[in-house]
């Protein structure tokens, strides 16, 4: 219940914090410290320094540039979720957020800890992958990473080392016409055993679904093949049902005490359903 | 390192290890026990407080984090003497057993207020999903916050 | 019998105003100066030998003051013992050291201890320690460690380390008459008890006057001083234990653990006040689990749904060792419940007490009754569905009628009152049982599984009478104890033997004695909890403290006014017998106005300038109320659930619970004992399970992996009495600290099968978890999405 000795810096700018994780390569990025603290406590990690994001200023915010919804890294998942631009533009985004931990890990959590982090079961990778955002990130040099791209692995990333996550941006355009987030709650922790997000743009023979499932897989993926069978569909509930029986295709999905793998298809199946019926 | 922090409306500075968790400065540095720790999962809630406001699990939060920040803790809740209405609603209502969970149960039903003076039962329950009571079975705990919404409405001045 | 304005009233609890302005003390919260800290290195094997433990760099830390090692503590320190020797039953207690020498028998035994300037340090240098281990095979699960021929945990005790046989009538030629036979295995999962403040304990010793004061989070506080008197080889009169605050116990702080007596021999060693408290990870692994049975069981029933015989047996698993009142939880608090609130006529059980290489298990709330609940009502509902009856009748049809009380059952145990019909009736009144019956019909036309689910229950509490803990091998007595002291100016003291720690004695025990003293409730105070000041007494579990510490109460408020009687009479000159006590006020029998207060006669007694003669100066009196029999609330509970088949998930649809625990002195606490105890049973049918894998490691070892329930997890609980006062207490209570948790598990249990029966389904086992439902509904339905 007591993490090891570290160094604490906490630097003023992003330039000042890239300069410290230049210089100390094994220092680890804290932005609200509810899933890094958690793993300090437990000695599961202990990093030789931690650099706290937390004093830079100008990196918690929701507005709308143009077509993109443009999120700062440091903004809450209770700003997120109360966000009444988040609620209209993005409502999966939202309700990921309204989903996750608890009132007051929501208080300190980020949305760009919590995607760095990158838990298998975390509510927002669902959202950010069916909403088709991307985060921008400061490092050696400005990228910006999609969301198809960004989670690699278990808690892995295509994040590089001295790199900080400072803005996540979710495009407007084409028009959503729906969104929703739906999860199975761990009892326990809280986490999503399966959560489903899934976005609708466009109407008629455009219409486009977005579906992607969180802790399900050892990160959160994208049905492809689901999406593609609703092209252009009425979302009905048979044929909802129907396209989602191939949900977990191909996935190597996650076993544990709260689902077994085919316990866990069953629960893609149902979350991805919900979400797609509440998004159309 | 050095940390100020404002807590219940007292401002100290300490020099504090950078790990020296927030709770453990309440507790140990500044001798504040109402304020308890229950897991080590940043699961249980015990440890709530507000910080700036906010409802927090002081655990997972670093003092050197919480520098220059305003905290309250269950012993500042009361005022001049007088009981807030979260804290009598939880008397009233026979809203705690064993108290260990209580001083974080009332802060974190304080925010819930805070953000929504007629929560429905559903919102509370909602709300206390990281607060644990292994004593009350939860529904005097609701009742009490129902009870300080109605009781903060009648005084509005009465709440924070 | 004593009912008057307090008695029955709602009054809110007087312990609040501390607990929540944040001014209340817990066992970690106490500072002394000088104090210092201990952190405890554990076993991370669940069965090894101990090669070697290096704690060289330990002691090298800053900040350390000293290590120490199973070795440097065992001439110190005795075993830590058992003490519920039950008898008759081939017992061995395995010996259990305070840190272990050279093997360890489960992951959490404290191998060795860090003391540090303060707590960051003390972790750190445990950290520090390296622990060389030799692995050896592990038993974890209780059957398999029974077997013949299984590795032996315990070099001078077999892992079977008690048999404990029941039986009561003629089983065999029950069965032979049996319309209807029905074997049943059932799994009672194992439980842990996650009190929210986990154990502490804060220990100062005076090498002056050779006084050790020891603060710890015990429900015990006399059997704790008894216990560690013996472990720390000192005099129990140099010995004073204090529980102050206690943040939630349900069996978990009964046993004397190896740090209650690991911390004072520290502060003994070192000369400064040793902390050492509890991580919720270390509870998990260190604090005694509950539950854990597996049981075969057979009933025989007549097809009108008469039930005449329960023949089977029960592997309960113990743990690496036997925790203080281990073996007494699954024999006498289990088996002697097993005919429930039936005339069954009939019973063949065994227990079998089985040693394995995980956490010791004790004492869970409830302790053994709820086991026995689970059993039997789940064997009820097996025969209505086997007969075709409706569950309800099947109850009626066997329960003991009301005029039969006091009751003997097969068991042996006498029921001292009771009327099960009436529960019942109103609790099927209140869900509306025949309705929810023709809704679930409609629904299960529908394709949705609605389901309704009863439990009747029985439980034995307010543990004693002495004789009768003698007789069944507890170390100890069961009476309860209250000194109450009368100050000159009339405010009154009452120092109790018990010890309660929320449960909300300190109020409900004002209400009584201020009632029988005719004071001001606000001049009564309730001292509990330190060893000190308090009389001798047992302390707070087996729902027992409002019956037998009010049974005290009582008579020591009667002593008080016998001898008031005799001074008031003196003072009044009049005949002692001419005397009449009433609402505060001794007077002349049919003179109300010739008369003194109590307040009065206080101050005389204690001035002692006029007394008659061969009284005594002062106004205290002491009791031990030794209870006659045990008490035996009961109840029926009632619930309906939904379960969805495509998800597994339960949804509890409505919760209704009648009670009966005789008189309700406060009806608040009692909504609130009923509310806490149905939420444990719940949680555990449907949330919680304590899971090792094969090599004994827990697989649930945090908040994060095993589920205490949440405020959303629980619907809102509609709650009941009927009043059927115990005949032998002098104020007719009877206990209810435990009744929820002995009722909602297999009223939940019930429900949720009776939801799936179109599928076939009679029976699952806990818990209830989605992902079970689920599967289960799969194979039933035949096939696999």
């Amino acid at each position: 219940m007591i993490p090891a000795v570290f160094d604490y810096a906490a630097p003023k700018s992003v330039e000042e914090a890239l300069k410290l994780l230049s210089k100390h390569r094994n220092a680890k990025v804290m932005a609200g410290g509810q899933s890094l603290l958690s793993l300090m406590k437990l000695r599961a990690a202990t990093p030789p320094m931690v650099v706290d994001l937390g004093r830079i200023r100008g990196l918690s915010y929701v507005k709308k540039k143009g077509n993109t919804l443009a999120i700062g890294a440091m903004t809450t998942h209770t700003e997120i979720a109360s966000s009444a631009v988040v609620q209209k533009e993005a409502r999966a985004l939202a309700q990921a957020a309204e989903a996750i931990g608890d009132l007051q890990v929501r208080n300190r959590g980020t949305i760009g800890g919590s995607l760095a982090h990158a838990d298998p079961a975390a509510d927002y990778p669902a959202a950010f992958l069916a909403l088709e955002g991307s985060v921008v990130v400061q490092g050696r040099k400005p990228r910006t990473i999609s969301a198809g791209d960004f989670f690699t692995g278990l808690f892995a990333t295509g994040l590089k080392s001295a790199e900080i996550i400072t803005e996540v941006q979710i495009p407007l355009k084409p028009a959503i016409a729906g969104s929703a987030y739906v999860k199975m709650k761990h009892p326990a922790s809280g986490f999503a055993i399966v959560g489903a997000a899934a976005v609708v743009r466009g109407s008629g023979s455009a219409r486009e679904v977005r579906l992607a499932f969180t802790g399900a897989a050892a990160h959160a993926y994208r049905a492809k093949s689901v999406e593609a069978a609703l092209r252009g569909k009425a979302l009905d509930e048979a044929a909802v049902r129907e396209a989602m029986r191939q949900a977990a295709d191909g996935v190597e999905l996650l076993e544990d005490l709260a689902a077994d793998k085919e316990y866990r298809a069953q629960l893609v199946r149902v979350f991805g359903q919900r979400a797609v019926l509440a998004a159309g | 390192m050095k940390a100020t922090l404002t807590v219940n409306g007292v401002k100290a500075t300490h020099d504090v290890e950078p790990r020296l968790l927030l709770v453990h400065y309440i507790r140990e540095v500044l001798g504040l026990t109402g304020t308890h720790i229950g897991c080590d999962t940043t699961s249980c809630g015990a440890c709530t407080v507000h910080l700036n406001g906010l409802a927090v699990k002081s655990c997972t939060v670093l003092t050197v984090q919480a520098d220059g920040g305003n905290i309250l803790t269950v012993e500042g809740l009361a005022t001049n003497g007088k009981l807030h209405p979260i804290q009598e609603g939880f008397w009233e209502e026979h809203g705690l057993q064993c108290g260990f969970c209580t001083p974080g149960m009332m802060l974190t039903a304080l925010q819930i207020l805070e953000r929504n003076p007629k929560p429905t039962e559903e919102q509370i329950r909602h709300g206390l999903e990281g607060n644990l009571c292994r004593c009350t079975g939860y529904q005097h705990i609701v009742n009490a916050i129902q009870y300080a919404g109605r009781k903060m409405a009648e005084q509005p001045s009465k709440g924070r | 019998m004593a009912v008057s304005k307090l008695f029955g009233a709602r009054i809110k609890r007087r312990d609040d105003p501390q607990l929540i302005t944040g001014k209340a003390t817990y066992t970690d919260d106490v500072k002394l100066p000088g104090l210092v800290y201990a952190a405890v290195v554990r076993s991370t094997h669940a069965h090894a030998r101990l090669k070697s433990v290096d704690v060289s760099k330990a002691r090298k830390h800053p900040g350390v003051l000293a290590v120490y090692t199973g070795k440097d503590v065992a001439d110190a320190l005795a075993p830590v013992p058992c003490a519920w020797l039950v008898p008759g039953c081939d017992l061995k207690i395995p010996p259990r050291p305070v840190l272990a020498v050279d093997r360890v028998r489960y992951v959490g035994e404290a191998v060795a201890v860090v003391v540090a300037q303060n707590r960051y340090l003390a972790r750190d240098a445990a950290e520090l320690i390296q622990v060389s281990y030799e692995p050896l095979p592990v038993l974890v699960n209780q059957e398999q460690a029974a077997q013949p021929g299984a590795m032996q945990i315990h070099a001078d005790v077999p892992n079977v380390c008690f048999s404990w046989k029941l039986q009561g009538g003629d089983t065999e030629a029950a069965f032979k008459s049996a319309d209807v036979v029905i074997k049943q295995r059932f799994r009672n999962t194992r439980l842990i008890p996650n009190a929210m403040e986990a154990r502490a304990v804060t220990a100062q010793y005076n090498s002056g006057t050779g006084d050790m004061t020891i603060w710890v989070t015990t429900q015990n506080p006399h059997i704790h001083r008894f216990v560690l008197s013996i472990i720390l080889k000192m005099s129990e009169t140099k010995i004073r234990v204090i529980a102050p605050e206690v943040g939630g116990g349900f069996g978990s702080k009964i046993p004397v653990y190896p740090e209650d007596a690991l911390i004072p021999h520290l502060a003994r060693e070192l000369g400064r006040p040793v902390k050492w408290a509890e991580d919720r990870r270390e509870n998990y692994v260190a604090t005694t689990h509950g539950r854990d049975h597996i049981t075969d069981l057979e009933v025989a029933a007549k097809k009108d749904g008469t039930l005449l015989a329960f023949r089977g047996k029960t592997y309960a698993n113990l743990g690496a060792y036997a925790s203080l009142a281990a073996p007494g939880v699954p024999t006498i608090l289990h088996g002697l419940m097993l005919a429930g609130c039936y005339t069954i006529s009939a019973v063949d059980y065994t227990v079998h007490g089985v040693l394995t290489n995980t956490t010791p298990v004790d004492a869970y709330r409830g302790a053994g009754r709820p086991e026995a609940t689970y059993l039997v009502e789940r064997m009820v509902d097996l025969v209505a569905f086997k007969t075709g009856l409706d569950p309800a009748e099947v109850r009626r049809r066997n329960f003991i009628p009301k005029d039969k009380f006091p009751y003997t059952v097969v068991t042996g145990v006498s029921y001292d009152s009771g009327d099960y019909d009436a529960s019942l009736n109103k609790a099927l009144q209140m869900i509306g049982y025949d309705a929810f019956r023709k809704e679930q019909t409609v629904a299960r036309k529908q394709g949705r599984y609605l389901g309704i689910g009863l439990c009747t229950y029985v439980e034995i509490c307010g543990l004693g009478p002495s004789p009768v803990a003698g007789a069944v091998g507890f170390q100890g007595g069961l009476y309860g104890s209250a000194m109450i002291r009368i100050a000159p100016t009339g405010k009154v003291q009452v120092f109790i033997g018990e010890s309660p720690h929320g449960q909300g004695e300190k109020t409900t025990f004002a209400q009584v004695t201020a009632d029988q003293l005719g004071v001001p409730y606000d001049d009564v105070e309730i001292i509990a909890g330190d060893t000190a000041n308090t009389p001798m007494g047992w302390g707070t579990y087996g729902s027992r403290t409002t019956t037998v510490g009010g049974g005290a109460i009582f008579t020591a408020c009667g002593r008080l006014i016998e001898k008031g009687k005799k001074i008031a009479a003196h003072l009044l000159e009049a005949a002692e017998a001419d005397i009449v006590f009433n609402d505060g006020r001794f007077s002349i029998k049919g003179s109300p106005d010739r008369m003194r207060t109590i307040q009065d006669v206080t101050l005389q007694a204690t001035l002692a300038w006029n007394l008659p003669a061969g009284v005594e100066p002062g106004m205290e009196a002491i009791a031990f109320y030794d209870p006659p029999n045990f008490v035996y609330p009961f109840g029926a509970h009632v619930c309906t659930v939904e379960v969805d088949p495509n998800t597994g998930e339960t949804a509890l649809l409505r919760y209704v619970a009648v009670d009966d625990c005789g008189k309700v002195i406060n009806p608040l606490i009692v909504d609130g004992q009923v509310h806490g105890g149905i939420t444990q049973g719940l949680a555990q049918a449907l949330l919680e399970e304590a899971v090792y894998d094969e090599n004994g490691q827990m697989l649930t070892a945090s908040m994060l992996d095993y589920a205490v329930p949440k405020a959303f997890h629980m619907p809102r609980f509609e709650t009941a009495h009927t009043v059927t006062p115990s005949p032998h207490h002098p104020l007719g209570v009877k206990g209810v600290g435990e009744t929820g948790t002995i009722a909602s598990t297999a009223t939940v249990a019930n429900a949720i099968i009776d939801a799936l029966s179109p599928l076939g389904i009679t029976h699952l086992d806990m818990p209830f978890t989605p992902r079970r439902l689920w599967h289960e509904i799969q194979v039933r339905k035949g096939g696999r999405p």
